[in-house]
């Protein structure tokens, strides 16, 4: 008996911990993002307008025929006393929606093929970066720069994100897309990067760059963005990588030119934080 | 089981048959094996479903709360084997078992030792499945697709897995091999294939596509196997192998299996529409040719699953342009299926209600994958929960919506009972209400940035994240429903007439209901 009413009080104070643990939650999140990022690249908004032209074709198509359903369901109801139509065919209608949504793809492929050819365009790049995913971090290499890192998810992150840590993500800054050593690239300079894998295939995303291309082991994929404007872009490895997929995130810091000069500077004097290097020396 | 008693009950047997559980086990018969085979389905529903909750629950909000990283991956792998394997594919077999010999006159399936056969594989092969889970190593947790490295991370688990896998292929290649020998020899005189029902044609169509890709899978997971333990290198890099060849080959049987899951549920909704809307189906022979085109570009398509793997841009526009073009046979459907239901004369019995949700939400899964096709767009979507988004939209208010709907339209043929219709509505206003607010918020949660697989995630994604673990919590156990109201048809109810619905079409309605063990002992005539 009395070890029935330890056992609901111990339900009674999870039920309340649980209910305690929610609504802070509820009270802070405030972000209703609904739709895909502009970005900072003119592929990035190519991507966008393709994506907001399909978008509103298909809400158009949608419309009509959910409207035709809809009307259908309303109209053509036995409680209204229709008597059933018993018309089955019509080689005209059939003929007619066969050809225009052949149209209708036609015109959505166009521009969508022009953004693809120019997002493949790899040539004339300013410099490259070799990224190398691992379980579950990344390499930037900097070709030619004799700068190389890896880069993990920040520690803070990390401590909060352990089973019943008992810190609440929301107290940390930007819980899970911040990490150790960011990738720092120049403004408006075009940025090739050379993606492989050490251990299982991982993916690359930014989706301010509209960039997702997988790392794969033995392989070397290409990819390239030119960001317009300074700022912090962040993403995940996208490709389930094992255990901590979640936990290997991306951030771009992309700065001013004399800025990113300085950045690589320092990197190169500090030969401590570089062990690999160090040991090749 | 309480069908037996049912069954016992209609005392229309005088064979000595064996009875209680010999009964089951050695059954020939396709109206039994067609309901072990849905009873089977339904169990694993719910067992593939709790998976579904666990993983919601962990997701409710950021942190980690319930499971670790390693258990969550096990559970979204094992979520997607179970209801792909477990719950969709062997629910169209039973309800191919049950209504094929039904709708074609015949008095059985072609090959019935066979047809046990194939069903009695099905426990031992998902038994296996499940044993992973109380492994020292964890059940599979690479995700259904196996790609290979990670898959070869598994551990002791791997064989088990594709033991289970080549399993559940030989019992579909049965059931395959059963559908097509059956239609093609045993239809009734008069009834040529332009004739069939709609659910025999797509079913025959998916047969053939099960055939020509479950060989695909086994050979898959077979290199998987024998570059795990026997030393080969098909898909390691380091030995000349290439891990995308993997996917390559998993998607050449993997598109052609999403067809294979959602070709029957055209079917049946073919079915129903025209019997509630009292109206012939518009259209009918462009709907069997719709079926065959879809199957065909079923083949040419694959690449679209992996457009992020570095194919040359060639390869990627032909994979464009060929996904696009099935949007042309999918509109056809769409549309015949609009104009069957126009100037007829509805009534919104449960059956037609989830048909009619099929017909909504199916058309909302295809938009988003037409968006999907398009590549440079599909590489902000892939791999993001709007994928996620994308593919649950055909495939639980597609595929399994369709499969409710045929349930609730033949339970009164099988038990000779009526469902109670109340009890089904409450049932289908829970379950659209529940999928949507499960899966519409993945879609604005994938275009925000979340990758798919994740256990735990940013805090931005919180608010649309609770709404769809709400809506999941909703739709699961509301599912109860669906057990309830076909147990209480099972038990009793008002008597179904051999005609149930007001004027349905085909031959499964001529029989009584109950249907008799066995029917068409004599072949009727088709006019």
């Amino acid at each position: 008996m009395r070890k029935q009413i330890r056992s609901r009080r111990g339900i009674a104070a999870t039920l309340a911990g649980l209910a305690a643990s929610f609504l802070p939650a509820l009270a802070r999140a405030n972000d209703w993002q609904l739709n895909m990022p502009i970005g900072v690249t003119d592929i990035s908004a190519d991507v966008y307008r393709v994506h907001m032209m399909i978008l509103w074709v298909c809400v158009v198509i949608a419309i009509v025929v959910f409207g035709a359903m809809l009307y259908a369901i309303v109209q053509h109801r036995k409680s209204r006393g229709v008597e059933p139509a018993k018309f089955s065919h019509s080689t005209r209608v059939e003929i007619i929606w066969t050809v225009i949504p052949v149209l209708i793809l036609i015109g959505m492929a166009l521009p969508a093929t022009e953004t693809l050819v120019k997002m493949e365009d790899t040539s004339g790049s300013d410099m490259t970066i070799k990224v190398t995913g691992y379980q579950w971090l990344w390499e930037y290499d900097y070709l030619d720069e004799d700068v190389r890192f890896f880069s993990r998810l920040h520690h803070e992150s990390d401590r909060a994100r352990q089973l019943g840590s008992g810190i609440d993500p929301f107290t940390v800054e930007n819980y899970l897309l911040e990490v150790d050593n960011r990738m720092v690239v120049p403004v408006d300079a075009k940025i090739r990067l050379l993606l492989t894998a050490g251990d299982v295939i991982h993916a690359w995303w930014i989706p301010d760059f509209a960039i997702k291309k997988d790392a794969i082991p033995g392989f070397i994929n290409e990819v390239w963005f030119q960001p317009n404007e300074i700022g912090v872009y962040r993403g995940q490895c996208a490709e389930l990588c094992g255990r901590d997929h979640a936990f290997m995130p991306i951030v771009v810091d992309v700065r001013s030119p004399e800025d990113y000069q300085s950045w690589l500077n320092e990197q190169r004097g500090d030969v401590a934080d570089r062990p690999v290097a160090a040991a090749e020396r | 089981m309480s069908d037996t008693t049912t069954h016992a009950g209609a005392h229309d047997e005088h064979h000595d048959t064996p009875k209680g559980i010999m009964r089951w086990l050695t059954t020939t018969n396709h109206k039994d094996i067609g309901t072990l085979y849905l009873l089977f389905a339904l169990l694993m529903f719910f067992v593939g479903g709790s998976m579904a909750l666990v993983i919601r629950l962990e997701l409710f909000q950021p942190g980690l709360q319930y499971v670790n990283p390693e258990f969550f991956n096990q559970m979204t792998t094992m979520h997607a084997l179970i209801m792909i394997f477990g719950a969709v594919m062997p629910a169209f077999v039973g309800l191919a078992n049950w209504m094929i010999p039904l709708q074609i006159g015949a008095p059985d399936m072609a090959l019935p030792r066979m047809n046990n056969f194939s069903f009695w594989i099905l426990p031992f092969a998902f038994t296996l499945l499940l044993s992973t889970l109380f492994m020292a190593s964890g059940a599979p947790a690479g995700g259904w697709t196996l790609y290979p490295p990670l898959v070869q991370q598994t551990g002791d688990s791997l064989p088990f897995v594709i033991l289970a896998i080549h399993l559940m292929g030989i019992s579909s290649i049965m059931g395959a091999i059963n559908v097509i020998v059956t239609i093609m020899n045993m239809r009734a005189p008069g009834m040529t294939l332009l004739k069939m029902p709609l659910f025999a044609w797509t079913w025959l169509i998916t047969a053939y596509l099960l055939i020509a890709v479950m060989p695909v899978l086994a050979g898959a997971v077979t290199m998987l196997l024998t570059d795990q333990f026997f030393g080969t290198t098909f898909f390691h890099a380091a030995g000349g192998g290439d891990p995308v060849m993997f996917q390559h080959i998993f998607w050449f049987f993997g598109h052609p299996e999403v067809y294979i899951m959602i070709l029957p549920a055209f079917g049946i909704v073919s079915e129903i529409i025209p019997t509630f809307a009292r109206k012939p189906l518009f259209g009918y022979d462009a709907m069997v040719y719709a079926t065959a085109s879809i199957a065909f570009l079923s083949f040419i398509v694959w690449a679209h699953h992996m457009f992020t793997v570095g194919m040359p841009l060639a390869g990627q526009l032909f994979f464009m342009f060929a996904t696009m073009l099935i949007a042309v046979p999918t509109g056809v459907k769409v549309f015949n299926w609009t104009a069957t239901m126009w100037r007829g004369a509805m009534t919104f019995e449960t059956p037609m209600l989830f048909a009619i949700a099929f017909l909504f939400l199916f058309t909302i899964g295809g938009f988003s994958g037409l968006m999907l096709a398009i590549v440079p767009a599909d590489y902000q979507y892939h791999d993001s929960y709007f994928v996620v988004a994308h593919f649950h939209y055909v495939l639980v208010p597609g595929a399994v919506f369709a499969i409710m709907a045929g349930v609730y339209y033949w339970l009164p043929k099988w038990t000779g009972h009526m469902y109670d219709e109340t009890l089904g509505k409450i049932h289908f206003w829970l379950s659209v209400i529940g999928v949507n607010v499960t899966f519409f918020p993945q879609h604005f949660l994938g275009l925000a940035g979340m990758p798919r697989r994740i256990p735990d995630y940013a805090t931005q994604f919180t608010n649309f994240n609770m709404m769809s673990s709400v809506g999941a919590f909703i739709f699961g156990l509301s599912q109860l429903m669906f057990v309830y109201i076909i147990f209480k048809a099972i038990r009793g109810g008002a008597k179904a007439t051999a005609q149930v619905w007001d004027a349905p079409q085909g031959l499964e309605w001529t029989v009584p209901s109950p249907a008799p063990h066995h029917t068409f002992d004599e072949a009727p005539q088709v006019k």
